[in-house]
């Protein structure tokens, strides 16, 4: 039987938004095959820029990973910010409490950290709504909220740079100790372990959904509740699981969001796109373009991150503004997003119309 | 039977009747023809081509070939709307209705007014009073749909219908929702509506009652007409065989089992529905080893929540005691249901009892997926898992394309057979099987009984329930009837009559 395939949506999405693109370079008075040429120059022009490309899709992938999880057990995690910000927090203050601690220890420790604190900050909505029945999107959302005030708090007070206190008061903590730093892959660029990381935890999250019965659990909750509890499956169990476990993917993208930053601190500008380059909403949009599919979300991770490092080069050389990429990223939502509703119709109308007699 | 006047033009004639989708030949060659005053009942299984002919019927589809006419001029049918021109109605098995308006406003809903934009109530609700009137049908046009009963909502659609000036009337599946003494009733409105000169088609397939109903009879199997025949010239076995196609056994043969003990204990049993209001009341029930108990009921009793409850997935008020095999399950989950030997066949086996995006083998690994002998360390073992699958598929003869097929798209008797399959892999103390025959084929039914007998044999305990009269008569040792959340009969088969169960399913 012919189906449309899953992979059709997303490039024909993809495609569409970058006609859409086009019209609005052409709009803005400038040539949109230049405009191409620079967005592709500033991802991949340099090995530079292509390691940029790769930590710009490093929280992406991450994030995304764990909304894959979430999505499949039917739970919409929207508080990737909150969890980021959770996971960052709690791997910054354990790297300053323990700052001498050798390095080879210390970066799996603040990565469990982090994992923890995300982890921790996805299970509350979790815990909601299993027991409480609380919506997780609007839970997760306002959690996103809290995590931010949390964070001006602790960076404004405990956690503040001493150096800052009584000097401009930046929010800020003070640069970590070197031996904190996520270490780089190639000597001078700014490529660094996280990359890896991210992709690793993409497999292995592909393989918990896939290979294992805490996988198999997951999914028959998300399709499934009613049948799930009366073979046994305990459902509150599993929606505490998935929105903890998608938790936890996104407090480790925290964790590279600062042990991988040159700055080599966490640092707020009072909101939270200043600190997660909204990797916490572009997350799911990497993970709705590949499909909800572990695996696939790495190439779409790959995809927007190119289109942020791109953007900038296109600013530099024809002065149209990267808000642009911030355009083409919801174009390719919306497409993604209505296009999926196309071929759900299609593929239904294409079954009844095999099918004939009920 | 009365006979009708029969006129000599029929009211319908459905002619060489061809179509076909991808794959499949619907309907091949059929012809159906009705005349005004009778009652011609189109039977057949699931799939035989009964929707598909009564689609055509209504302009949902287009014949590849074939006409229709309609009292003995071509007619063009292009659209339920064209349909209802041409004084065809229709009465679904689901009903078409909208719960918060009263009869009248149903009625009169899609209907264009005399008054313009405003609707002429008082008028519509004085024609339904006639035609209530007419054919005994005693629905009020005031009340809103909501707090009627089943048998009353039908009783609207066929207000509806008739209100539309219907002559031609398609029933499918009326009596699937109604106690024994609605159907009774219904055949009565139903005959007095042929008196009058309406035809009826009538699309059912409990056997006994399309005998008791029909005038003519015209069997359907896969798409061809098999039969066509009248009640005095058939029966029950004659008719299921027409159907099926082969021989078939209607009333299983149950070997002699000597009764164990007491496997499921049910004491002083009260659940909540979910409207918080009690359901089951004060339910004691014991059911032994190599025995099958038949709780009989209209649907609505009580029996979905006491199920719920032995299952694990309904908590029962205090003072209930629910015990497998000594082991108290009162305040049991779903999962220590099942540890303690209870396998559980849901009413509902799309919403409760398979998962429709799973494939067949990730549903037959629904229960045990944790089980470390489907492991190879972490990681499950898929060489043994669909080495399992296989043996099971084999075993309980699902027809599926393969392993990997989506298990929504397999037909009611396939999943049903494959919920049995991973049931009774478990080798369980207890099953408490919901209507496991529903919606299922004649073949499917007839294995999963044959399978439900096997267990009893090797000494399960049993509980059935089911609204099959037929069934529960053919398969159950002793009988349990529910009403309003109580059993208030207990009979053994032996001395159980259909008559005397359907007067206690309606609380006589």
């Amino acid at each position: 039987m012919k189906r449309l395939t899953a992979g059709f949506v997303p490039l024909a999405a993809a495609l569409l938004a970058f006609v859409f693109g086009a019209i609005m370079i052409l709009a803005l008075g400038a040539n949109p095959v230049d405009g191409l040429a620079a967005m592709i120059d500033g991802a991949f022009g340099t090995s530079d820029r292509v390691a940029a490309t790769a930590v710009r899709a490093t929280p992406l992938l991450l994030v995304g990973a764990g909304i894959t999880i979430a999505f499949r057990a039917s739970v919409i995690n929207i508080g990737g910010e909150g969890q980021i910000i959770a996971g960052a927090l709690l791997s910054t203050a354990v790297a300053l409490w323990i700052p001498g601690t050798p390095k080879i220890l210390l970066i799996p420790i603040v990565i469990l950290a982090g994992l923890i604190g995300g982890g921790i900050w996805g299970a509350i909505p979790g815990v909601l709504k299993a027991y409480a029945s609380v919506n997780e999107i609007l839970s997760t959302i306002m959690l996103n909220i809290v995590a931010i005030q949390l964070m001006n708090y602790l960076l404004r007070g405990p956690m503040i740079d001493p150096v800052e206190v009584g000097t401009s008061r930046i929010p800020q903590t003070q640069r970590l100790t070197d031996n904190a730093a996520f270490p780089t892959l190639i000597e001078g660029s700014r490529l660094h372990l996280g990359v890896p990381i991210a992709v690793i935890a993409a497999i292995i999250v592909y393989i918990i959904l896939f290979r294992t019965p805490l996988g198999f659990r997951l999914r028959a909750v998300g399709h499934n509740p009613d049948a799930a509890r009366a073979a046994g499956i305990s459902v509150e169990r599993n929606i505490v699981s998935a929105l903890g476990l998608s938790g936890a993917l996104s407090g480790l993208a925290g964790v590279i969001l600062v042990f991988g930053s040159e700055s080599l601190r966490l640092v707020t500008d009072g909101g939270s796109a200043g600190f997660t380059g909204s990797a916490g909403f572009n997350g799911i949009v990497a993970a709705l373009f590949g499909g909800l599919h572990p695996l696939w979300t790495i190439p779409s991770s790959f995809l927007f991150g190119s289109l942020l490092t791109g953007a900038t080069e296109l600013q530099r050389e024809l002065q149209i503004p990267n808000a642009l990429a911030i355009a083409l990223n919801g174009l390719i939502v919306l497409f993604v997003v209505s296009s999926d509703k196309v071929r759900t119709f299609l593929n239904e109308r294409l079954d009844r119309s095999l099918k004939g007699d009920s | 039977m009365e006979n009708a006047p029969l006129l000599q033009m029929p009211l319908l004639e459905m002619h060489g009747i061809t179509k076909s989708f991808p794959g499949v030949l619907a309907n091949d060659n059929v012809s159906f023809d009705v005349h005004a005053g009778e009652v011609h009942t189109l039977l057949g299984e699931n799939g035989a081509g009964k929707s598909t002919l009564m689609k055509i019927l209504f302009g949902l589809y287009k014949p590849d070939s074939g006409e229709i006419r309609l009292r003995g001029e071509v007619a063009s049918i292009t659209s339920p709307t064209s349909a209802i021109e041409q004084r065809v109605g229709m009465v679904h098995q689901h009903f078409m209705l909208v719960p918060t308006l009263t009869v009248a406003e149903n009625v009169a809903l899609g209907l264009p007014s005399n008054r313009g934009f405003r609707t002429d109530l008082d008028a519509v609700s004085e024609r339904i009073t006639e035609i209530s009137d007419q054919y005994g049908l005693a629905v009020d046009p005031g009340i809103e749909i909501w707090k009627l009963s089943v048998g009353e909502r039908q009783r609207v659609e066929i207000i509806k219908a008739l209100y539309r000036d219907a002559e031609l009337l398609v029933l499918d599946e009326p009596t699937a929702v109604l106690t024994p003494q609605e159907v009774d009733d219904l055949f009565v409105i139903l005959r007095q509506m042929t008196a009058d000169g309406t035809g009826i088609i009538f699309i059912s397939h409990k056997l006994h009652e399309v005998l008791e109903l029909s005038d003519r009879i015209t069997v359907l199997r896969n798409g061809k007409v098999t039969g066509d025949t009248t009640p005095a010239e058939t029966d029950r076995q004659q008719l299921a065989e027409m159907m099926v196609g082969r021989e078939v056994k209607l009333a299983p043969d149950k070997p002699h089992v000597d009764l164990g003990l007491a496997r499921l204990q049910l004491r002083s049993v009260s659940v909540k529905g979910d409207r918080g209001t009690i359901a089951v009341d004060d339910v004691s029930l014991d059911v032994h080893a190599g025995e099958i108990v038949g709780i009989a009921g209209v649907s609505g009793n009580g029996q979905r929540e006491l199920a719920e409850t032995i299952a694990g997935l309904r908590p029962a008020e205090a003072g209930s005691s629910v015990m497998i095999d000594d082991i108290d399950l009162t305040k049991a989950n779903p999962a220590q249901s099942r540890a303690a030997g209870l396998s559980y066949v849901p009413e509902e086996r799309m919403k409760d009892g398979a998962v429709g995006e799973f494939d067949i083998t990730e549903n037959l690994l629904l229960i045990d997926h944790g089980d470390a002998k489907f492991r190879k360390g972490p990681l499950f073992d898929f060489a043994k898992i669909r080495e399992h699958s296989q043996r099971l598929v084999d075993q309980f003869s699902v027809k599926t394309p393969s392993l990997d097929t989506p298990t929504s798209s397999l037909s009611g008797g396939n999943i049903q057979k494959l919920i049995m399959a991973r049931e009774l892999d478990s080798r369980p103390s207890v099953i408490l099987a919901a209507q496991p025959t529903r919606g299922v084929d004649i073949g499917a039914a007839e294995y999963i009984h044959s399978q439900l007998i096997e267990q009893r044999s090797i000494g399960v305990a049993i509980v059935m329930i089911s609204e099959d009269l037929d069934e529960i008569l053919g398969l159950a040792d002793r009988i349990a009837v529910m009403f309003e959340g109580r059993i208030v009969d207990v009979v053994d088969r032996s001395v159980a009559t259909r008559e005397a169960l359907g007067l206690a399913m309606a609380g006589g």
